[in-house]
């Protein structure tokens, strides 16, 4: 891994912190104010998609296929006469929850396992440290995918695999801050105190060990939910006729010569949902003085 | 030379992991529920050509020893037969292997082609409103689903303007670089976002190092001290990034070579999954992560070139 030079953390943090003052934001983090807007506009968009759209996502008009976006249909209308915009809210339900779940499990593995690599130390952590470098050498996806192979294609396969895929980086994070936290004076005085490991664990050095993984989570999201959308696209994640951002655009790419817009809305619900998270993210981790 | 004495020997500290990721592999075929022969012979199948076939691939002993032939027919470069293109699997593979690593290449160079001039702009005009445009692109651009742009980019610049085949591969090194030129952008795009923002970062750095005003102090011309002292050194991490992405570009290119169907391994993959050919799938994933594995360790030996200060 390359170490971060500590002249370049001074640099870039100059170089952000100019920007808000610039743009008048009075030195807060502006990335993490439009980071928190856009990712709590998706969440809304997501709990209100039955108030928002104006159509049921799986709703077919066989009279009005393929339709250009007009007022009726802002997004257009794909092969079944479904209405995009309306299949598009209601995707945000399904990738937004992919997204958040399929960075909680690794998270909640990851922590667990470098946790007590951390701890413990010894045969386990080289163990568990020999797995992760295995487990590393794998292209993620390449992994994912030999994994979903063996389980069958759906969201539940997407789940363990990218558990079983995605815990390496927080158990790296996680391992890696609780071996600088066990010889700080507070977790010694803890120990002296004669408090047990799991009070120390749990009490003393998690809350403070998790810092950079919450941020990492974040950043996580947008990668989730990209590997979630491409497996999806390949037929093997979420199953049509599903209003899922990736199954629309695989079904989107069938009509593209005429109907490009079955595929574009989709993707920019993607690309924006990703920006969102990508700036609380940058946000977060300025705030907080972490750095990947 | 002593500086390269690792070369010699982390290939041996690699073996343990090329062993276990033939472990993972074999326990992953090994896994898939119902029956290998069952599969390849087909539902009418006899009892006596299943127990046949099961002794013939050595299904009938115990998990081990299945390990152990495995192993020695791996090290024999035998990996089965694909049921489905009923050919050596390794063949198979050898065949593919040169699109991928072109249409790979293509994107890495493609990549660096944009990120060295944004980087640098964004480094030169630091704090200033090109640096902030270029720092929108990089945190957009990790969030662009490459299959996606991939099928923009194919309505706009194939179907609409009729500038790129919408498939394949090409003929000769001219057809390749032409027919894979959009799959190797949307791949490149993607990757070039995060190599933006470590570069930008590194030049900064290293233009704040104490040797840069030194050099300035000494009256070297800042061109002079940019190009040849900051832009070298801030490489190093930017090409270490790189191969830390390695895995994760082979993932896109997966899915982009079944996006632009480009007869790849990852275009394989895809299609061995759905038609059960279960040896494809692992001799393909067996070499991915293999040549993850190699390429890693092919960064580190440049990395060791390039900074006479790093020892491995």
């Amino acid at each position: 891994m390359t170490a971060t030079h500590p002249t370049g953390q001074r640099a870039s943090h100059r170089a952000i912190a100019a920007l808000p003052r610039r743009l008048g934001l009075g030195g807060q983090p502006m990335a993490l104010y439009l980071g928190i807007a856009m990712v709590a506009f998706w969440v809304l968009l997501a709990i209100f998609a039955g108030a928002v759209a104006p159509y049921e996502p799986n709703a077919q008009d066989l009279k009005s296929f393929l339709q250009p976006p007009s007022l009726a249909h802002p997004f257009g209308t794909d092969n079944f006469g479904r209405d995009v915009f309306s299949r598009v809210i209601f995707g945000t339900r399904i990738d937004l929850v992919m997204g958040i779940m399929g960075v909680l499990w690794p998270f909640i593995l990851g922590t667990t396992l470098g946790s007590i690599a951390g701890y413990f130390g010894g045969i386990v952590d080289i163990v568990l440290m020999r797995i992760l470098d295995i487990t590393l050498a794998f292209p993620f996806l390449v992994l994912m995918i030999a994994i979903i192979s063996v389980l069958g294609a759906g969201l539940s396969s997407f789940y363990i695999a990218i558990t079983l895929v995605g815990w390496v980086s927080y158990a790296r994070l996680v391992r890696s801050q609780v071996l600088v936290l066990k010889s700080s004076e507070f977790i010694l005085a803890a120990r002296n105190l004669g408090y047990g490991h799991r009070r120390i664990m749990f009490r003393h050095m998690l809350p403070n060990a998790l810092v950079p993984s919450i941020v990492f989570s974040m950043s996580d999201v947008v990668l989730v939910i990209l590997a979630g959308s491409s497996i999806s696209y390949l037929g093997l994640g979420v199953q049509p006729p599903t209003a899922e951002w990736g199954v629309m655009i695989s079904e989107g790419q069938n009509f593209m010569t005429t109907a490009w817009w079955i595929t574009a809305f989709p993707g920019f619900a993607i690309v924006f949902v990703a920006f969102g998270f990508s700036l609380l993210a940058d946000g977060l981790g300025e705030k907080l003085g972490v750095r990947e | 030379m002593h500086r390269f004495r690792f070369v010699l020997y982390r290939p041996l500290q690699l073996l343990p992991v090329l062993f276990g990721i033939s472990v993972i592999t074999f326990v992953l075929i090994h896994a898939i529920p119902g029956d290998p022969v069952r599969t390849i012979l087909g539902p009418k199948a006899t009892v006596e050509a299943i127990t046949r076939v099961r002794a013939q691939f050595g299904l009938d002993k115990p998990v081990v020893v299945q390990y152990g032939l495995f192993l020695k027919n791996l090290v024999r470069g035998d990996l089965g037969r694909s049921v489905v293109y009923k050919v050596g699997v390794v063949e198979l593979v050898a065949e593919r292997f040169v699109a991928t690593a072109f249409l790979l290449g293509y994107g890495v160079v493609l990549a660096l082609a944009l990120t060295v001039p944004l980087a640098v702009t964004a480094a030169l005009f630091r704090g200033r409103i090109l640096d902030h445009l270029i720092r929108v692109f990089s945190t957009a651009g990790l969030g662009f689903p490459a299959f996606w742009l991939g099928i923009m980019l194919m309505i706009l610049f194939s179907i609409r303007l009729g500038l790129f085949p919408v498939s394949g591969y090409g003929e000769g090194f001219l057809g390749h670089l032409h027919t894979l030129f959009l799959p190797a952008f949307s791949i490149g795009l993607a990757l070039s976002a995060v190599l933006t923002r470590n570069l930008r970062a590194s030049l900064l750095a290293e233009l704040d190092s104490d040797y840069v005003s030194a050099a300035r102090a000494k009256g070297l011309s800042p061109r002079w001290i940019f190009v040849r002292h900051v832009f070298r050194n801030s490489l190093i991490p930017t090409i270490n990034l790189l191969g830390v992405n390695l895995g994760w570009l082979i993932g896109g290119t997966v899915v982009i070579e079944t996006v632009f169907s480009v007869p790849g391994l990852g275009s394989l993959i895809v299609k061995s999954i759905f038609a059960r050919d279960y040896m494809v799938v692992q001799a393909i994933t067996l070499t991915f992560a293999c040549a993850t594995v190699l390429v890693n360790f092919a960064v580190d030996v440049v990395t060791v070139a390039l900074d006479p200060r790093i020892k491995l």
